[in-house]
């Protein structure tokens, strides 16, 4: 583990630079465990990292430093809500996936191979981030990893469902994206009234299935 | 209940009070005034909590028509209002206040007595202009209630702008990857772009040699300048994304975000770097400064 400073107000709590079970399992540990603790602003989950933006008038880094490690020490927090398994039906392929085929050639699979094991894969929400509440999900079979396209689209349908490297994700809104998209889901992800917006949250399982052709 | 009629809603207003706090790890983005230093002190001046919902208005102000009598304070720039800047104003029932383009910095709040008593998302009444979270920016003909929990009395005397040291400076501390980058990074001015908006301030100028190193994406906070690979940097806002995979030398200090917020395009910044302790005392220099409108 290490810290450093993000900001006058942020400490950034790195578990490692590559993406793995273990680091993940700190990043949710530590999130419940800071959940809450006085002069603590904002928690920002990720991949392999924890940012903490604190109240820089009420602790200093070294503060919050300290806390990070006795409730990494301490015994693990109880989850206040069970991960949910959430299903979520895709329209592979055409207008709703443009890149399945890139997709296909790049992992050498035909597309309908590519779509089986897409759903065959039980995914899991590392975190929720970006600007839209988007869910970055681990768990893609590293048989169908695929670099970002080389320039972003300037408009992702909501919806999208996509690839980036080892990850996937959905889009909730429409944005400006650079992932590789495989189809697209009618599955309202983003709720705007909802607290929290997002649908899907950290620790949720996610199974994909394909929507039958009308 | 006292209420504003929107009568002309200007470039961009929203209703913001000091952001959403505790929802980063669901993905919301925390908002907030993006001079909240002005927003603070406008709600102090009217008597209210300085976390109170207020306008904030962007480079052209609106038209704001009041049903009531009301204690109003305009801070931050200068829209050219026919009332004075730092202090509260009592209006008489019908009166509208007219705001024009700016003649100084980017934006201009409008605190009213009581606030504004709009809905509130996960506790806070702060707009996020691109996802809707907590309503959209005004339209003309929308109507606004006012609350009636002022805390103190207005203020009499006005106050003093908060202290002007150089424009355009903003000073820096390191952030995540600074080890990454060479001990000067930055290369004299960087101008402020059209591009920039509440999510972050686009910055052009001399490009920074983009590091190359392996970077998974993290959380990223309030004022941290990303360096993209074209190599010209974007200072993360008040509306900013909680992660990013951009690697980031510096970020903005506490004490000049309210800088930020003022910034148009094309005026001038320039970085500074300095310590921890440094930025920490010149926050609660600011602090204090804000603490003589009690």
């Amino acid at each position: 583990m290490t810290l450093r400073p993000a900001s006058d107000r942020s400490l950034l709590v790195s578990f490692g630079d590559e993406i793995s079970p273990e680091a993940h399992r700190h990043v949710v540990r530590l999130t419940g465990g800071l959940a809450g603790a006085p002069g603590i602003l904002n928690l920002h989950p990720a991949f392999a990292s924890l940012l903490v933006d604190f109240d820089p008038l009420l602790c200093r880094h070294a503060d919050v430093a300290t806390l990070v490690r006795q409730r990494l020490a301490g015994p693990p927090e109880i989850a206040a809500t069970q991960p949910r398994s959430v299903t979520i039906p895709v329209h592979f392929g055409g207008d709703a996936g443009p890149d399945l085929d890139a997709v296909s050639r790049h992992t050498g699979l035909a597309p309908e191979r590519v779509i089986e094991r897409f759903c065959a894969a039980r995914f899991e929400v590392a975190f929720v981030g970006f600007a839209t509440c988007f869910p970055y999900l681990a768990g893609l079979p590293p048989e169908l990893a695929t670099p970002r396209l080389p320039a972003p689209r300037k408009l992702v349908p909501a919806g999208s469902v996509a690839i980036a490297g080892p990850q996937a994700g959905v889009y909730p809104l429409a944005s400006p994206g650079g992932w590789r998209i495989v189809g697209r889901t009618a599955m309202p992800l983003f709720r705007r009234h909802g607290e929290p917006p997002s649908l899907l949250q950290m620790s949720d399982r996610v199974v994909f299935v394909p929507e039958r052709p009308r | 209940m006292n209420r504003i009629h929107v009568v002309s809603p200007g470039l961009l207003t929203t209703v913001q009070d000091l952001g959403r706090f505790g929802w980063a790890h669901h993905g919301v983005s925390a908002s907030g005034a993006a001079d909240a230093l002005a927003l603070r002190a406008g709600n102090l001046l009217v008597g209210n909590l300085e976390n109170a919902a207020a306008l904030e208005m962007t480079l052209t102000g609106g038209a704001f028509q009041f049903e009531s009598p009301a204690v109003i304070a305009l801070t931050g720039s200068d829209f050219g209002a026919a009332l004075p800047l730092w202090s509260a104003v009592a209006l008489a029932a019908g009166e509208t206040i007219r705001c024009g383009p700016t003649r100084s910095g980017a934006r201009c709040y409008l605190a009213v007595r009581g606030g504004l008593a709009v809905p509130r998302a996960m506790g806070s009444a702060s707009v996020h202009v691109a996802t809707g979270v907590g309503g959209r920016p005004l339209k003309m003909g929308d109507v606004l209630p006012i609350g009636a929990e002022p805390v103190r009395p207005p203020r009499a005397a006005p106050s003093a702008p908060p202290p002007g040291e150089r424009a355009g400076l903003l000073r820096v501390t390191p952030s995540a990857q600074a080890a990454w980058f060479a001990g000067e990074w930055y290369r004299g001015a960087y101008l402020v772009t059209e591009e920039s908006d509440r999510m972050g301030l686009r910055l052009r100028g001399a490009p920074i040699p983009s590091p190359a190193g392996h970077m998974l994406t993290e959380g990223v906070p309030l004022g941290a300048i990303q360096v993209p690979p074209d190599g010209q940097p974007i200072v993360l806002f008040v509306d900013h994304q909680t992660t990013g995979g951009y690697p980031k030398p510096a970020a903005v200090i506490s004490a000049d975000f309210w800088r930020l917020g003022q910034l148009r395009p094309r005026d001038e910044v320039r970085f500074e770097p300095v310590s921890l302790e440094c930025a920490i005392g010149l926050l609660r220099q600011q602090e204090q400064w804000l603490h003589q409108l009690l």
